[in-house]
């Protein structure tokens, strides 16, 4: 590998990490619907199946509760299984195996069993797959404990993320957001692995902090930029780890700024959002200079229309106008 | 004019909170007057509607003189005066009048105070008033921008020269006429030091608590269990007080010092007490104190700090019967399970007026805080 | 933050606290609560004032480390590195 960064797609990032973590160790192998002979339905797996075999590229019947539960019940044997779910809303076939045995054998077995799954599933909307194929459900799993959830936003995340996943007795889920598999980004050679443990600031400011995570982050950047012209310094804090939170860099942030705006492409209600700003109140109430305000996706199932779609959908211009009212209020 | 300290005579009117015309609730602020000491908040003790203001201000006015006239709900023809709480039983069961009474109106242009958490607590810890500020943040409320950037306005500061004077009348009566007896005792403060220092430990700093806080609760719950030593000495003997409310002895910069109350003590967690004395040092130090706060103490305690003297025989405040203080801590050779180790300690006093205690009680009182103090889990 | 930007941050704060504090005559090295008769309470609102206009965490077991001018300025240089 050379020393110059490289510039890749998140697409790129997560087929080089699969394959790479097959290479490192025998006990990892993939399976899942269509990620062998048609290369994944996102494209993500192309090409491995001919140069890793069928032994650890293996193509699933479209069956998820079937294939989940065989990947709970290959970590349990010893293995490391890497099983991808098409999109999180297909995991809803799977839920009873996730729930109800991933997160809860390691618990109910006192330890004897450890269950060192990988689940990773697309999320999100925006290429007008409708409302079957475009919610955002990881708030939803962030909601259960033995599980830890991942949403890699950058290319770095995509690459590094999962062999820190692999290497976790428990079982981790990993959201890839459909709209983040095109988007280019360097890969700096020199950073070797990141942590699945810690949010990060993915832009310093001091006027008020936005936090976000997964496709809404370069949503949230953007609306930065906008914000910075207009002399308005935003910090973009990027979740990466949605369970559990890293609420001490949120409040450490927000000590500084004293406002917050949480942008989530999940519903408000009962949502990640909500949990967020929740856990500010609880331990920052004091530090709060401004009502703390969300920019969630619209109470309705994802249209198909793309006019529809798009503004069902958290925009930049939402994100930077919820910051503004904040910052300078109209008087 | 209230009486604002068993030797104030008169008080300057500095300012009125209210006009002819507003409507007024029990314990609503209605004036500013300074006294010996300082700009002190005259609360009103009757609902009503304000009839007259019968003094100008900048008038020097006598206590128990006329103020201002209140007409109280079903008496608006004839005008009550305003400190006159009403007597007598409440029928039970209220029959529907012919003219209901208006439903309160909200004072002409006055709009509901909203502060920002963090606007809030630094000025509560820095001492600024909220109201009289214009609040630019979100729906108005008052931010940190709004707040001044330094010191915090200064309403009235006390009159040292008053001060001293108003201090030399009222400590010069309780050594004439209260037989004083003092006690003391040493007490182990490492468990209560250690229960403070393990909750500060993940606490950011305007949270922290002082030593002081949990001294005094552990002195007030101590006081709720022996009511001969918590209330007022008058013509008719002893009044016990109608709560734990604890005089919290305030030294002021430049000399002087005001005991002011916190009301039923006793019932406040460490840390809503803990802000109750910050609120009152701030009060205290930069105005604004209010009238009740300087009359309802019915005990005192006195804390004398990190740079005090290792004990004090404090003198009673009249028309108070004891008052309870604590020395600086210090470390000391202490005893424990038959080995001598170094230990914080603080010496605890109590000064009883022996005409409604004896020394008895008192050295009741003080084991009883000790006790509390070696539990500091329970305050 | 520079000496000079610390400085000025603590005059704010003690303006509000002592205000006839005069730290242009106070060797760096003077304890302020001898110096300008702090009590706790003082030192307390002191410290809560530094954290909350700086925005940094301060540890109660650093409190002494903020006792004199030339402390709070060497507390805050190296914090910013």
């Amino acid at each position: 590998m050379s020393g110059v960064p490289a510039r890749i797609t998140y697409r790129e990032a997560c087929r080089q990490a699969i394959r790479a973590a097959i290479l490192a160790d025998p006990r990892v192998f993939l399976m899942g619907e269509d990620v062998g002979r048609y290369g994944g339905c996102y494209a993500v797996t192309k090409g491995l199946l001919e140069e890793l075999g069928e032994e650890r590229i293996r193509d699933t019947p479209l069956s998820e509760s079937a294939f989940v539960g065989a990947g709970i019940g290959a970590a349990m044997a010893g293995m490391r299984p890497i099983v991808e779910v098409m999109t999180c809303n297909f995991s809803l076939l799977a839920l009873d195996q996730i729930v109800n045995n991933a997160a809860t054998i390691p618990h109910m077995s006192g330890g004897q069993f450890a269950v060192p799954l990988v689940l990773r599933m697309a999320t999100g909307a925006g290429r007008q797959l409708a409302a079957q194929h475009s919610h955002s459900l990881e708030g939803w799993f962030a909601h259960i404990p033995g599980l830890r959830i991942l949403a890699p936003a950058t290319v770095e995340d995509a690459r590094h993320m999962l062999a820190p996943a692999l290497a976790d007795p428990n079982p981790v889920l990993i959201f890839e957001h459909i709209m983040l598999y095109n988007m280019e980004g360097e890969l700096d050679p020199a950073v070797q692995g990141v942590d699945i443990a810690k949010a990060r600031i993915r832009r310093p400011g001091r006027d008020v902090t936005l936090i976000t995570y997964g496709g809404s982050l370069f949503k949230t950047l953007a609306a930065a930029d906008a914000l910075a012209v207009e002399g308005i310094q935003a910090e973009v804090i990027d979740l990466r780890v949605l369970r559990p939170l890293d609420t001490a860099t949120i409040i450490e942030s927000i000590t500084r700024t004293r406002r917050v705006v949480i942008v989530d492409e999940g519903w408000r209600s009962g949502s990640l959002s909500a949990e967020v700003a929740m856990r500010i109140v609880e331990e920052a109430f004091f530090e709060l200079d401004a009502p703390i305000r969300r920019v969630c996706s619209r109470e309705v199932p994802i249209p198909y229309a793309a006019h529809l779609e798009q503004a069902a959908l958290p925009q930049a211009e939402a994100i930077a106008a919820a910051a503004r009212g904040l910052v300078r209020p109209a008087r | 004019m209230p009486s604002l300290g068993a030797d104030m005579e008169a008080g300057t009117l500095v300012e009125w909170k209210v006009a002819p015309g507003d409507r007024v609730r029990r314990g609503d602020i209605v004036a500013v007057v300074e006294t010996q000491k300082g700009a002190i908040e005259i609360e009103i003790f009757e609902a009503g509607v304000v009839r007259e203001l019968a003094v100008a201000p900048g008038s020097r006015v006598p206590v128990g003189a006329l103020l201002a006239l209140v007409g109280t709900e079903g008496a608006m023809q004839t005008p009550a005066p305003a400190a006159v709480a009403p007597i007598g039983p409440q029928p039970a069961v209220s029959l529907p009048s012919a003219s209901p009474p208006p439903a309160p109106q909200p004072l002409a242009g006055a709009r509901p105070l909203r502060t920002t958490p963090a606007a809030r607590r630094r000025a509560g810890a820095l001492g600024i008033a909220l109201d009289g500020l214009r609040g630019t943040g979100v729906d108005g409320a008052i931010c940190l921008a709004d707040l001044p950037a330094g010191a915090p306005p200064r309403r009235g500061g006390f009159d040292p020269l008053g001060m001293r004077k108003a201090i030399a009348a009222a400590m010069g009566r309780s050594k004439r006429e209260i037989p004083h007896y003092y006690l003391s005792q040493t007490v182990d403060l490492a468990p209560a030091l250690e229960r403070i220092e393990r909750l500060n430990a993940g606490r950011s700093p305007p949270e922290r608590l002082l030593p002081a806080a949990i001294m005094l609760r552990a002195a007030a719950l101590a006081v709720a269990e022996t009511p001969e030593l918590n209330g007022f000495w008058g013509e008719d003997g002893f009044r016990p007080g109608d709560g734990v409310h604890v005089g919290w002895a305030v030294a002021l910069r430049g000399g002087g010092l005001v005991a002011p109350a916190i009301r039923h003590a006793d019932r406040m967690p460490l840390d809503a007490l803990m802000t109750a004395m910050r609120d009152l040092v701030a009060r205290a130090r930069g105005g604004g104190l209010r009238g009740s706060e300087l009359t309802d103490a019915t005990i005192t305690v006195t804390s004398l700090g990190d740079r005090g003297a290792e004990s004090v025989l404090p003198i009673i405040h009249p028309p108070q019967v004891a008052i309870l203080g604590f020395g600086r801590i210090v470390e000391r050779p202490w005893v424990v399970g038959g080995t001598v180790v170094p230990r914080r300690v603080a010496t605890l006093t109590l000064a009883g007026d022996h005409r409604a205690s004896d020394g008895h009680r008192g050295g009741l009182l003080l084991a009883r805080i000790d006790a509390l103090l070696q539990r500091p889990e329970t305050l | 933050m520079t000496r000079d930007e610390t400085v000025a941050l603590v005059a704010d704060i003690l303006s509000g606290i002592a205000p006839e504090a005069d730290l242009s005559a106070l060797p760096g090295d003077a304890d302020l609560r001898e110096a300008l008769d702090l009590d706790s309470m003082d030192i307390v609102n002191f410290v809560a004032a530094l954290h909350e206009r700086t925005g940094r965490p301060i540890p109660e077991a650093d409190t002494p480390k903020l006792l004199t001018l030339d402390g709070v300025v060497a507390y805050f240089e190296a914090d910013a590195r």
